[in-house]
């Protein structure tokens, strides 16, 4: 722009001039927009690095050379192997009944799949409590037939079910409803059975946004702190996720050990960035539908 | 399933007609686990701050500390979606309209908040903002402190609300159309102009709508905000907190009620965002 303004007649330069900001502003302006990134993103991550290598890298493995600290990623590795896999068929589910039909209620039910995401993860655990804890209303029953959820594993799962559960959804709503029925009729219309049709039509055109999908569902599920935190009670070695262990060790004042486990989920958080700017840069027509909605 | 039987099938008054099967086990299955995980819970939750009955119910809502925690978590939420409006348009806007190094990775980077995990980014606040860390020390010298105060909770929702306003926003500069600013310009406009006159009516809706999001998910925020809030009853224990604190004492109708309070709030932010986005939808055409 510059370069065709300096062969430009005089008065087409000021309209020009008023066609976007000085230098001076547009660096000024640059400047502030990183000044604050860099108060409010850039140093804290790299905090969490500075923090889990203070004491040289033998400490920081050290860290990881606890029971506790590896049952708590066992446990997070597990629940998230059931946690998203059980959202990625739901979210299918879902994906296929709203964006391939039209039936009344239907904006209820999409508003109705993304209420999770506006409800405070405490409250997601409570939920639980008061239906399965101890005096919940399921909770007699369940100890008279020696049932355990809150407090132990399947509390974490459902927990992160919850919190976890719109993200595949939201991402294949809006690309199914951009590809239309077309492809899946004359399908059908050749003779395919519905499953081979959703398999080998359906699923191949949205396998980039559910990829997505699940990559954002997956970081959801293995770094949910306040949901996982109140229906855990965690009781450590047992129902200690990593988010949760990491709390316990802060506390104690072992910040080695908490930055070092945190500096776990901050890498699975950078990958899953990566990946997801790469899915993005890739598949950008398959993802632009559904990526701003 | 033959066509027949499809056809058949789909006679259902609420369902348009449709060849594709598999409409009743997608939505059955749907409908089950939306009942049994999201809707069946809530409706406990409804259910338990009800049968606490109505004179114990505000003598919860309306105890002090109950209004303290209330009062700071969406006081604290309300600042910081105005300082996250501020500079996720600020940010939306040097990405969208300026070319620098380094665009891309800044771009990418915005999203960092929804992916790091709410514990880990808390502790990492803390400790840069705690009296001996990088940024406190600098505020400490200057004689205030920011982490373990109501500024700590300001800090913390600041950084968890940060996409929601730039991730709103972008899309709407991206497809704004040029060509009117430069028919501002030409009849004379000045720049400042032209931004207040056509450039922020054009995003309004985007802009109120990130600021909604950010505000709604910053009210209910947990995990970033307990590592650097202190926690002291009456200044800076958020509402979220205080369900877990009373969870915690096993007075699960105190839980429940603030709870519900939080709820209904969610609920009238939730109909908040889906008239703007209808306003958002009138005003630009189907974006």
């Amino acid at each position: 722009m510059s370069d065709a303004s300096a062969r430009l007649p005089k008065y087409a330069i000021r309209y020009a001039d008023r066609m976007r900001e000085g230098f001076a502003v547009r660096a000024l302006l640059i400047l502030f927009a990183l000044a604050f990134l860099a108060v409010f993103l850039f140093l804290p991550l790299m905090s969490i690095f500075a923090e889990a290598f203070k004491r040289g890298g033998d400490a920081y493995l050290a860290a990881f050379d606890d029971p506790h600290a590896m049952a708590a990623i066992r446990l997070t590795l597990i629940v998230a192997a059931i946690a998203v896999p059980f959202n990625v068929i739901t979210g299918i589910a879902a994906a296929w009944a709203i964006a391939k039909f039209d039936f009344k209620g239907k904006n209820l039910l999409t508003s109705l799949i993304d209420l999770p995401f506006s409800v405070s993860p405490v409250i997601a655990g409570l939920i639980y409590v008061l239906l399965f804890g101890a005096q919940g209303y399921f909770g007699a029953w369940l100890k008279a037939h020696n049932v355990e959820i809150i407090f132990a594993v399947p509390g974490i799962v459902l927990a992160t079910v919850f919190v976890t559960f719109p993200f595949v959804a939201r991402e294949l709503i809006p690309h199914l409803q951009a590809l239309g029925k077309d492809d899946e009729e004359a399908a059908l219309t050749l003779g395919a059975s519905g499953w081979r049709t959703f398999f080998t039509i359906t699923l191949p055109n949205v396998k980039w946004s559910l990829l997505y999908g699940v990559l954002l569902c997956n970081a959801r599920a293995m770094g949910e702190f306040g949901a996982v935190s109140v229906v855990s009670g965690r009781i450590r070695g047992l129902t200690t996720t990593i988010p949760t262990q990491i709390e316990i060790l802060y506390n104690e004042y072992n910040g080695v050990a908490a930055f070092a486990l945190a500096s776990l989920l901050a890498a699975l958080a950078l990958v899953t960035l990566v990946l997801k700017t790469f899915l993005e840069w890739r598949y950008a027509d398959a993802i632009a539908a559904s990526r701003h909605s | 399933m033959s066509l027949v039987a499809q056809l058949e099938s789909s006679r259902a008054p609420w369902r348009k007609p449709n060849i594709l099967p598999g409409f009743a086990l997608a939505f059955g299955l749907t409908l089950t686990v939306l009942c049994l995980i999201v809707l069946i819970p809530l409706a406990a939750l409804v259910l338990k701050a009800a049968s606490a009955g109505p004179a114990d119910i505000l003598a919860i809502a309306a105890s002090p500390r109950t209004l303290a925690a209330l009062r700071l978590s969406f006081g604290a939420a309300f600042i910081a979606a105005i300082v996250n409006t501020v500079f996720g348009l600020l940010i939306a806007w040097i990405l969208v309209r300026y070319r620098f190094p380094g665009r891309r990775l800044i771009d990418a980077a915005v999203d960092l908040p929804f992916a790091l995990p709410t514990a880990v980014a808390g502790i990492a606040l803390a400790a840069i903002y705690a009296p001996n860390g990088w940024i406190g020390a600098i505020a400490e010298a200057h004689g205030f402190k920011i982490a373990y105060t109501p500024t700590g909770v300001l800090v913390a929702l600041i950084f968890i609300g940060l996409p929601f306003v730039v991730r709103s926003v972008q899309p709407v500069l991206e497809e704004s159309q040029i060509d009117i600013e430069e028919a501002g310009a030409l009849l004379g406009a000045s720049r400042l102009r032209t931004i207040f006159r056509v450039i922020l009516p054009t995003i309004a809706p985007a802009l109120l709508t990130g600021f909604v999001l950010a505000f709604a998910r910053a009210i209910g925020e947990y995990g970033s905000v307990i590592f650097i809030a202190g926690n002291i009853p009456m200044i800076s224990e958020i509402a979220p907190l205080l369900i877990v604190i009373r969870l915690e004492q096993f007075d699960y109708a105190g839980a429940a009620v603030v709870g519900m309070l939080m709820l209904l709030a969610s609920f009238a932010l939730i109909f908040l965002i889906n008239l703007l986005q209808a306003w958002s939808r009138k005003r630009l055409g189907d974006v």
